[in-house]
């Protein structure tokens, strides 16, 4: 894959784009492939997936057999390189008196966090756009459910995500004939289904952007692209050329032969043959440069030689992820002193997190199961959407969560023998092996993901005293959960036990406050530079313009007003196409 | 993510170990003060995957101490007919560069470990004058009966017990780790398929009463 780290830069851009995950490498592909020359400023180093994607390595072949460590959080296979929670270098703080250290997780490389995470993707749902007036907490939307279908759509049909209509309420189903085909279940996963049969839990096909089949790469392009026919050559090829899913290896190794979604090998290959697209990687920027009231480029630290840089463009695009890109504006002081873009004074709140907690056991009836390939997709194949949608007043809490599943004879791990410490202390030898093959696998976990609500205690600030190794101002956070959290948090784990003893297992269930994982653990950080309906108390209209700078945008998670339990990076990418497609009719109307 | 992580743990490790100081070089040729030069890639925040890379940290065992982890290592998971011997995977090596690793839970288990070890081979000077791998698999399994946690170790082997269960553990994890053990267990897995997921099969559905939700 051709990526442009020559270093070499047009004197002049349409757009600036900083950062290249979900929403950085949407905005450049729709605008590369409109014709508009973009100039792409990427933080972390390039990165090739097709050389540096590890599918098939074994543990073996790994440090500590591929297991955890503190410097790599999810093993040594996992994409995120050059990142984690800690990056060296580029510390992050807690403000005195927070209640949880917030866990800052960054990828510094081409393609962002796109090239680790769990291809859940599911659509927020009709009353996710209106919290407020549900239950009167948060704020509610500037659009509707029905305002963004339309994008979900067609974020789904060029990514392509696998899954099933099902009908559920607030659980949208894509237009006829978008989504491919799921993977049938794995065993352990069907009998959770029968245990959640008899809970009135359900458990239906994942939404998970991975190909199950090809793409239909003769029509989609033109579907997508309607009236450009460069872009519906270019996408068709690209398209014929990812192949489907093999049905092995963990999606977040990474993918090199492109059957899952990640931004390097689904936006940026297409948006480079354009010939519209330069990236820069090892690019920090520092701040927004303003110019007569307009944004006009970005400075930034090119961190191979250590100097300072500025490019120019007529639109400026942050797409550096939620909190990377609150750090920008508030260092970008030209204006005043809030930092830019924030007369609401909104830039920095509203942080939010998913609510996560997991329960896992022993479940008796998968010991010695028959041997079976239970690789599939790389990850889960089935899933609960949040069933009790209209029974808030009875729970005690706002919000729901949706129930993510695991268990089955997964590749050995370090941590896949635990158990027989407690099932069979004390032999050794022949019989020992025996014990291993009869109790691998035999493990099933569930883990809840839910909507947090925003609250004035969970958010961000630069730091007064502390600096990067760039010289930049550094986060400050700071957070608290609310009742809403740690009840959800109990009440998951009382879910998981219940659907563990209809398996027939055994489960442990935890208060909430002690099952709760830790604020940044679960990875869904938004909001921080929220959209809304007026100036007063949002940082962006609809379309991410900011209310403040006409020429700059926020095209990542920092815009979500709320946090629906559905992982954030479809609507991410859905809201950056959407927005893209706006911007450049204000281009054309000479707007902006 | 893991259990075992400690923030403050890994903050430590990072400050003291992987935040290097930024080498100064001078570029050929510069005029004016030289900029640092990027830093070097940090081999474990950003490994190379191309490389099979064993742990970058120097091992700890003595020669003496991994023929005693070796021969306990191939009683605990000998060869037989459902695979390899421990040591034909490479779990003694394995055991080296785990307790020798510089993260908070391998000191930890490296402390038991070695510790562990010479309490072994004291034990076996006691009983028979020679060091555990110079005992006989009868005399050998004599001594791990009595620390194995079958029944409950008498107050003078408890540090052997201690010593074994964790050494068990790791040899379980280091050796079902190792892809040559996998047939053995029953991970057949890691494998393109082509076509369709295949599912699980209608006979085991059945089996299993599951029908229903199929």
């Amino acid at each position: 894959m051709p990526l442009l780290t020559d270093r070499k830069t047009q004197s002049q851009y349409d757009v600036i784009v900083v950062g290249s995950g979900a929403g950085g490498g949407m905005a450049a592909m729709i605008l590369a492939l409109s014709g508009v020359k973009v100039l792409m400023v990427e933080a972390g180093r390039n990165y090739e997936p097709a050389t540096e994607t590890p599918m098939f390595n074994t543990p073996e072949m790994a440090p500590l057999r591929g297991d955890r460590t503190p410097v790599r959080p999810f093993g040594h296979y996992d994409a995120t390189i050059d990142g984690g929670w800690q990056v060296p270098g580029e510390p992050y703080t807690n403000k005195a008196g927070t209640e949880g250290a917030f866990w800052w997780w960054r990828a510094r490389m081409l393609g962002g966090r796109t090239n680790h995470w769990g291809r859940i993707s599911l659509r927020f749902g009709e009353f996710d756009f209106i919290p407020k007036s549900r239950d009167g907490l948060g704020v509610d939307w500037p659009i509707s459910y029905g305002d963004i279908a339309p994008w979900y759509d067609r974020v789904e049909q060029l990514i392509g995500v696998y899954g099933e209509n099902d009908g559920i309420a607030n659980a949208p189903n894509s237009s006829p004939g978008v989504l491919l085909p799921p993977p049938k279940p794995r065993l352990g996963e069907l009998m959770a289904k029968k245990s959640c049969k008899q809970s009135g839990v359900p458990i239906v096909a994942a939404h998970r952007a991975v190909l199950s089949q090809p793409l239909d790469w003769k029509n989609l392009p033109a579907q997508l692209f309607p009236g450009n026919a460069k872009a519906q050559e270019i996408i068709g090829k690209d398209m014929m050329l990812r192949a489907p899913c093999f049905w092995a290896t963990d999606c977040i190794r990474g993918c090199s032969i492109r059957a899952n979604f990640q931004s390097t090998t689904v936006l940026l290959p297409p948006a480079l043959a354009t010939g519209n697209l330069d990236i820069i990687t090892d690019a920090m920027v520092r701040e927004v440069i303003m110019e007569n009231g307009k944004a006009a480029g970005v400075h930034y630290i090119d961190k191979k030689t250590r100097r300072d840089a500025v490019v120019k463009a007529r639109i400026v695009i942050l797409a550096a992820s939620s909190c990377e890109t609150s750090r920008i504006l508030l260092n970008s002081k030209s204006q005043d002193k809030a930092g830019l873009a924030n007369s609401s004074g909104q830039v920095g709140k509203n942080l939010m997190d998913s609510v996560g907690t997991t329960l896992g056991a022993h479940i008796p009836a998968l010991e010695n199961a028959p041997i079976l390939n239970e690789d599939g997709a790389g990850g889960l194949h089935v899933y609960s959407p949040w069933w009790l949608v209209n029974e808030h007043s009875k729970l005690g809490f706002a919000r729901g969560y949706h129930i993510e599943m695991g268990g089955g004879r997964r590749m050995p791990q370090m941590s896949s023998f635990s158990r027989l410490d407690q099932t069979s202390p004390g032999i050794y030898g022949s019989k020992l092996k025996e014990e291993a093959k009869r109790y691998y696998g035999a493990s099933f976990s569930f883990s809840g993901r839910g909507e947090m609500v925003p609250n004035k205690d969970c958010y961000t600030e630069l730091d007064p005293q502390v600096v990067d190794q760039w010289g930049i101002p550094v986060l400050r956070f700071h957070w608290k959960w609310s009742d809403h959290e740690i009840k959800q948090a109990e009440h998951m784990q009382q879910t998981f036990a219940e659907l563990i003893e209809g398996m027939g297992g055994k489960a442990s269930p935890k208060s909430g406050r002690d099952a709760i994982q830790r604020p940044g653990e679960i990875i869904h950080e938004v909001g921080t530079a929220r959209m809304g309906a007026n100036a007063g108390d949002s940082v962006t209209n609809q379309y991410c313009q900011t209310w403040d700078v006409k020429n700059l945008f926020l095209m990542d998670g920092s815009v979500l007003p709320s946090n629906p339990d559905k992982n954030p990076t479809l609507t991410i990418m859905a809201l950056a196409w959407r927005s893209c497609e706006w911007l450049m009719g204000e281009m054309k109307a000479g707007n902006v | 993510m893991s259990e075992n992580l400690s923030r403050r743990h890994a903050l430590k490790w990072l400050a003291g170990t992987v935040a290097a100081p930024v080498a100064l070089k001078a570029a050929p040729g510069e005029t004016e003060p030289a900029p640092p030069a990027y830093p070097q890639r940090y081999t474990l925040h950003d490994p190379d995957f191309s490389k099979a890379l064993p742990g970058p940290w120097d091992k700890l065992m003595t020669e003496a101490e991994l023929k005693t982890t070796t021969a306990l290592a191939d009683l605990i998971l000998p060869k037989d007919e459902h695979g390899p011997a421990a040591s034909e995977v490479g779990v003694p090596a394995f055991l080296n560069e785990w307790i020798s690793a510089p993260y908070e839970k391998q000191r930890e288990d490296g402390e038991v470990i070695r510790g562990g070890l010479a309490w072994l081979n004291t034990e076996c000077f006691k009983r028979h004058a020679k060091p555990f791998e110079e005992l006989t698999t009868e005399q050998q399994s004599a001594i791990v009966d009595d620390i194995c946690g079958l029944e409950k170790p008498k107050p003078e082997h408890r540090i052997g017990a201690a010593f074994f269960k964790t050494f068990r553990q790791l040899c379980l994890g280091g050796y079902y780790t190792h892809s040559a053990t996998w047939k053995g267990l029953g991970y057949i897995g890691n494998i393109s398929l082509g076509g369709p997921y295949p599912g699980v099969p209608q006979d085991i559905i059945e089996k299993y009463g599951l029908q229903d939700v199929a």
